[in-house]
């Protein structure tokens, strides 16, 4: 195996500015790696290794001129398919968008460009964010790299198999309920969801507006911030991007050393918690009191309302965001229409999958009339009541730690419910619905070398100390070292 | 909340969404149970809560009328599945007289 594949994008950047590797040597690499692995993980959706290598040999250029353009300039980063890339395809894992071809740059994709990261692949993904397992994609399953025959979660389980693989040391997902902590958690990198308005959704394709964000995955905490720091900041073309002073999230990591008081929900070790992930976060809660910060029981009991709550509001918000897939404009239509109307029904009919077309008809009933005020409204107000618990409890608290998920990954066909396949969202949700920074580190592994994931929450816009935390714990811990042996 | 059978044929109207028959019955048993599922946020008292759309408070972002930059015409129609003298062709939506 190639030594640069095993180096994270901090060892990367520090080797291209050295000029001890050139970015084309470090673009071959990876995309040799992928050429590799890539039967058996399955990340991608596609991938075009000559619009890569151009990227990279413009960046080679611009460091031989002296104009490299920052500490990204000439790494790579792969991005989910659901994130708008210029002449390059989009389709959000969905035969809707098979033929799509993006015209302009999302936000994420502009600042990426513009501080020279190379940008490598199109990311599998569940059919427009809505799974936890990427089995719901139209074109494929994606693998876990730890072991094949499991899921790598979801929705944004290529982004994570991918890094997970070496296949690219960092990429981006999104996360409207756990889309990105999820997977990480199960395929053993960092995943972060920021504080929702952190990032702009410019460019994202919408599922659920008020939940979704978008965010960084790596192998270390100091590679998440490095990409965190590259795609936040304000937006005039997301009305929701907020204006705020960004830290200096690398900084961060070593100039904040807290010491952080530390909550543990009473809720967070409730039934249905796999007892080897419990044992691996009361480890990481002992790792924390040791280290001598304060450890403190927190108590959020509208968590048992998250999940249903969650399940009326995003599906509330998709069913009108993906009215804009008709038939008519950009997308699938259908040849056996008999008119202008039917064109829309078997358009949709033929063009969505069958979780795509659950969560449309749910969130189109809890938003019809005569249900509106009993699902939707009723949920908006206890989605206030589940932020307001969090807001108290970060009165006493800086962080709060729970397990990312109840079980590690599982294996693909497991779980055909989708309710069952819900409730694995039990311990990200509520984060997506209280707008808060989420952050999933690994923690060890299951007897069955599956790996663990641990979550640590933020106060609003408070990234460089969540970073901080989660820093913290991951170099106190030989596992983050630890590869997947493919 | 109304925990009534989903009238899914209404819903799936409403979607504008052709499902078969199967589906029908698939989702109808499924979203069935999804709807049985979250009947339990009848138990908590939401009254004087006010709802929450967003995670912060929001403001109107307002431009000046001012023309910029935005997509030609031949990239706006790049993903059209059929299109004719820059514009989008559809089915006919009027009836003969």
């Amino acid at each position: 195996m190639s030594d640069i594949i095993q180096k994270t994008a901090a060892e990367l950047s520090q080797a291209l500015a050295a000029k001890t590797v050139s970015a084309v040597e470090v673009a071959q690499a990876f995309i040799a790696r992928t050429e590799a692995v890539e039967d058996r993980v399955k990340a991608f959706n596609s991938r075009d290794a000559e619009w890569t290598l151009a990227q990279a040999k413009a960046s080679d250029e611009r460091r031989a001129a002296g104009d490299a353009a920052g500490p990204l300039d000439g790494v790579p980063v792969a991005l989910k398919d659901i994130l708008a890339v210029k002449d390059q395809p989009l389709t959000c894992s969905s035969r809707m968008l098979e033929n799509f071809v993006s015209p302009y740059d999302a936000h994420v994709t502009e600042l990426l460009k513009a501080q020279g990261a190379v940008l490598w692949g199109r990311l599998n993904m569940d059919e427009f964010a809505m799974g936890s397992s990427t089995e719901n994609s139209a074109f494929h399953t994606s693998r876990n790299p730890w072991n094949t025959d499991c899921v790598p979660g979801g929705s944004s389980g290529g982004s994570a198999a991918c890094v997970a693989a070496l296949e690219a040391p960092l990429s981006i997902g999104s996360d409207t309920g756990g889309s990105i902590r999820q997977p990480a958690a199960f395929c053993g990198v960092v995943g972060l969801k920021p504080t929702y308005g952190l990032v702009s959704r410019y460019g994202l394709a919408a599922f659920a507006s008020s939940l979704d964000q978008i965010g960084p995955f790596a192998r270390t905490v100091e590679d998440a911030a490095l990409l965190l720091q590259a795609i936040a900041g304000h937006d005039r073309r997301d009305s929701t991007s907020y204006k705020t002073k960004l830290p200096d999230y690398r900084a961060a990591l070593t100039e904040k050393e807290g010491p952080w008081t530390i909550g543990v929900p009473r809720e967070c070790f409730a039934e249905g918690l796999d007892p080897e992930i419990k044992a691996a976060v009361q480890d990481a809660i002992a790792f924390y009191e040791k280290d001598g910060h304060t450890v403190q029981e927190v108590s959020l009991p509208m968590t048992e309302y998250a999940i249903p709550t969650y399940y009326i509001l995003a599906t509330a918000e998709a069913s009108s965001n993906l009215a804009r897939y008709d038939g008519i404009r950009y997308t699938h239509r259908s040849k056996n229409a008999a008119d202008a109307v039917d064109l829309y029904f078997k358009s949709r009919a033929e063009g969505f999958g069958p979780e795509v077309k659950r969560r449309i008809i749910l969130g189109t009933y809890v938003l019809s009339s005569g249900y509106y005020d009993a699902y939707y409204l009723r949920a908006q107000k206890i989605r206030t009541l589940i932020r307001q618990e969090f807001m108290q409890a970060f009165e006493s608290v800086d962080t709060i730690l729970t397990p990312t998920t109840p079980t590690p990954s599982f294996q693909v066909g497991a779980k055909e419910d989708p309710l069952a396949m819900y409730l694995n969202d039990i311990y990200t949700i509520n984060v997506n619905l209280a707008g808060l920074p989420g952050i999933s580190v690994p923690c060890g592994f299951t007897s069955s070398k599956l790996p663990i994931g641990l979550q640590l929450i933020g106060k609003p816009f408070a990234e460089d100390e969540l970073l901080a935390v989660a820093h913290r714990y991951e170099q106190a811990h030989g596992w983050k070292d630890a590869v997947a042996q493919l | 909340m109304p925990s009534e059978k989903i009238d899914i044929d209404y819903v799936a109207r409403l979607a504008r969404i052709d499902l078969t028959e199967e589906e029908k019955v698939t989702f109808a048993e499924q979203l069935g149970n999804i709807l049985a599922y979250v009947d339990k946020l009848n138990q908590v008292d939401v009254s004087g809560v006010e709802p929450m759309a967003h995670a912060f408070a929001l403001e109107n972002v307002l431009d000046d009328d001012e023309p910029g930059p935005a997509l030609t015409v031949k990239d706006a129609l790049r993903n059209a599945p059929a299109q004719r003298d820059n514009q989008i062709v559809v089915p006919k939506v009027v009836e003969d007289a």
